[in-house]
């Protein structure tokens, strides 16, 4: 069972297979290469993270090495191996909400939840988080919590953000 | 018109158009709600949702109420004007909705509280095309801003669209159209301002037995949201412009790349080209003209670099972002190594209308060597932000101060940032600069996507520098050295600087290294990541000096190098100062000045923030 979604990981494996056999690619590499990156979200979709077993799976739907899947991963931003938090604050540090004071709303999540960014609250029920930019720049200072987006945050709402969530 | 009905001739196409052109009645009333981002957050949905519900209460389920792509004046959100007059309702809440329909829309009358009202001049207005905030705009991309719902294809027809793309594969050989597109002297509105007709004739003229055309809509750029709003309320306008390009260049296939990041503009376009696709004005013989043409969309998945276009062919293709050598250009050897021709969102969107009224009309607006318009995201420390679109070669004040209402709390402006992490700052003495693709360049800054962050007198700029450029190192793909190195090292003493540590010959070290780095990296982002350096040290170097050598921080930024204090003789002992501070480390009785305790103090800033009376200070 994964301790993110309550569905059993067998049938998130057949999910994912049933995705990747929907995509109807051919035996060419440069077309199931292509696939990758679509392949990728909805792996991360379905289980919330990309463990090293689905990294395998994926390797092995598509016929492609192993390191080339992992390579993707590790670098885009979206992509993660480590387990998230139930909820995902995200603090945008694009410019816009850089010069109205993202940085402070950072440290007071930061402070409130006692983690970092990048960390899990030890029960799981957090992941912190930056975003570069999601242009809603007008709102500046941004804060985004599970999809849902926070405008003209101040330091002071942090506690309230997180209080919606606990 | 539910029936969708593949349409197999052109004629059939000029049927339905007319259909639903005449359907349109001009004095027909409808209530426009903005959908996007900064209405949305602020209850637009909801809003929308109970102006249906009112409407069909109120027995006038006659009035439609579209939601639509970005009306621009984001700050007064949610926004909803009643067509066909324009009326200007901002701020609107679901309190609102009744009165608006029983009042406006059945009565005839105008609801002053809910109207925009100058701060500066305290005057009120009607309509939309009267507030200050749009009076000054020349909307050419966005004309349809307001009026059509970016969610019905059909809505895009009845206005005349597709039938640029109509005219082009009826009437024009692909050389016309190229020649069209040069003699309109359009240039990628991506930031670099490359000529688009020319790079579309080179990919025409290159050989191979497929070509491909992209959309770059990986809009990366922190504080710009232009195409983000173009892909979500206009999306069939890039459609036909890439549908124009792809007969002009002999491409047969299409990518639309879009960041992951922007889930509406995701939606909006998937939308889009399903229903294009059901039209027949995508696919196999289009309109029966034996013209075919098929595009899809791809997700990007959170990095910068892929909006350098060798990067993103790369992940296009599915792998990591790392940009390659150019020579060969994408235009003779792209994607999987053939053909292609990479265009941005907004220049993709200017096709249409630029075959619609003709090369001459683009070519007389704006400057001698920036034709058309921009669309901007003016955001920062500016009273009115939003999305605003001018002709090129208007100046930077008038987009500010005209526009975007000056600055927020009557502060000083102190710059403009342009071009995001490849652009500069542009100082106050320069705001009478008009903004179009060379001058911009000439001032140390850049055009870019078209993000306009508006900084005010507490702005630190050697902060700013040190902000873009932790932005590039950590979006820094990590291929070339002088990239991967060089900026590490310039964001290293940046860092450095701003904690109080500088040492004298910091600037030279960091201007030797700028243009190390500018010289030898292999891609645009490593070429340009020294610019927010080099611009502010060329227009802000007392600053910088302030810091290494006086140790302070003219911004009052820089935590290290700063301390709080209250100002007894402004103070009101009003206490919301000592409300807020985290540490309690403020004092006083009430309506009495305060004082505040530096042993305590954090310098979490946050009484500087909150004090309406300025007389928290910096030192």
């Amino acid at each position: 069972m994964n301790p993110q979604t309550a569905e059993p990981e067998t049938a998130q494996f057949a999910r994912l297979a049933e995705f990747i056999d929907g995509l109807g690619l051919g035996h060419e590499p440069d077309e199931r290469q292509a696939a990758l990156i679509e392949v990728l979200h909805e792996a991360q979709e379905i289980f919330g993270y990309l463990p090293e077993d689905v990294q395998e799976f994926v390797a092995e739907k598509l016929r492609l090495p192993l390191g080339r899947v992992f390579g993707v991963i590790s670098f885009y931003h979206y992509f993660t191996a480590e387990p998230r938090g139930k909820h995902q604050i995200n603090c945008c540090l694009g410019t816009a909400c850089f010069v109205r004071g993202a940085e402070k709303i950072i440290e007071q999540f930061e402070d409130t939840l006692g983690i970092k960014m990048g960390e899990v609250t030890p029960d799981k029920n957090f992941s912190l988080g930056t975003l570069r930019c999601v242009g809603a720049c007008s709102l500046a200072p941004v804060v985004i919590v599970d999809g849902k987006t926070y405008g003209r945050v101040t330091p002071e709402q942090a506690a309230e953000i997180i209080a919606e969530y606990n | 018109m539910t029936t969708l009905t593949r349409l197999d001739t052109v004629e059939a196409f000029g049927e339905l158009r007319e259909f639903l052109r005449l359907r349109q009645d001009p004095r027909q009333t409808v209530i426009s709600v903005c959908g996007f981002t900064g209405c949305k957050v602020n209850g637009s949905d909801a809003v929308a949702e109970a102006l249906k519900e009112e409407v069909r209460k109120q027995g006038r389920d006659d009035v439609p109420v579209k939601v639509t792509g970005c009306h621009g004046f984001c700050e007064k959100g949610p926004l909803v004007v009643i067509l066909p007059q324009g009326i200007f309702y901002q701020k609107v809440g679901l309190k609102d909705v009744e009165a608006i329909v029983e009042k406006t829309v059945i009565g005839g009358e105008i609801i002053p509280s809910l109207l925009y009202t100058d701060p500066r001049t305290k005057e009120q207005y009607k309509l939309e095309s009267e507030v200050p905030f749009y009076a000054k705009q020349e909307r050419v991309v966005c004309r349809h801003s307001g009026k059509i719902d970016a969610a019905r294809i059909e809505d895009y027809i009845a206005v005349g669209g597709y039938s640029s793309m109509v005219k082009v594969l009826t009437e024009m050989a692909p050389e016309e159209v190229i020649d069209e597109m040069k003699r309109s002297g359009l240039r990628g509105r991506g930031g670099a301002g490359f000529p688009t007709g020319k790079k579309w004739e080179f990919c025409r003229m290159a050989e191979g037995d497929e070509k491909f055309i992209v959309c770059n809509g990986d809009e990366g750029d922190p504080g710009a949201f232009m195409d983000g709003s173009i892909m979500d309320g206009h999306p069939h306008a890039v459609l036909e412009g890439m549908l124009i390009g792809a007969y002009a260049i002999g491409a047969t296939h299409g990518y639309l790349y879009v960041r992951t990041e922007y889930p509406l503009a995701i939606r909006s376009l998937t939308r889009a080209l399903e229903q294009a696709h059901d039209y027949g004005l995508l696919g196999e013989n289009i309109l029966g003209t034996g013209f075919s043409f098929d595009l899809e969309l791809t997700r990007g998945a959170g990095a910068f670099v892929c909006g350098e276009e060798t990067a993103l062919m790369a992940s296009i293709e599915g792998n990591i972002g790392s940009p390659r050598q150019r020579p060969p250009f994408p235009a003779v050897s792209g994607l999987w190594g053939k053909p292609t021709n990479i265009n941005n969102v907004e220049t993709w969107a200017n096709v249409p209308v630029i075959i619609d009224r003709g090369a001459e009309w683009f070519a007389s607006i704006g400057t001698e060597g920036s034709k058309g318009t921009k669309v901007f995201s003016l955001v920062g420390k500016v009273n009115n932000t939003g999305l605003v679109e001018v002709p090129m070669g208007m100046t930077l004040r008038e987009i500010v101060y005209d526009i975007g209402g000056g600055i927020q709390k009557g502060r000083k402006l102190k710059a403009v940032q342009t071009g995001g992490p490849s652009g500069g700052c542009i100082p106050e003495s320069l705001m009478d600069l008009r903004v179009d693709f060379d001058e911009l360049v000439k001032a140390g800054g850049m055009m870019g996507s078209g993000g306009l962050i508006v900084m005010d007198e507490r702005t630190c700029m050697v902060d700013v520098a040190r902000y873009f450029l932790e932005f590039l190192t950590d979006e820094s793909c990590g291929k070339c050295n002088p990239c991967r190195e060089g900026v590490q090292q310039m964001h290293n003493i940046l860092e450095r600087i701003c904690a109080g540590e500088g040492k004298d010959d910091d600037i030279d070290i960091l201007l030797e290294l700028a243009e190390y780095v500018k010289d030898s990296s292999l891609c645009a982002l490593g070429g340009t990541a020294p610019n927010p350096v080099l611009s502010t040290i060329k227009h802000f170097r007392d600053e910088y000096e302030a810091h290494i050598r006086d140790h302070k921080c003219p911004g009052g930024v820089c935590k290290a190098l700063i301390q709080y204090g209250i100002n007894a003789d402004a103070c009101k002992g009003c206490e919301r100062c000592a409300k807020e501070c985290p540490q309690d480390a403020i004092t006083g009785e009430k309506k009495q000045p305060h004082t505040l305790d530096r042993e305590k103090c954090i310098k979490c800033g946050v009484c500087f923030e909150t004090c309406p009376f300025d007389a928290v200070y910096t030192e």
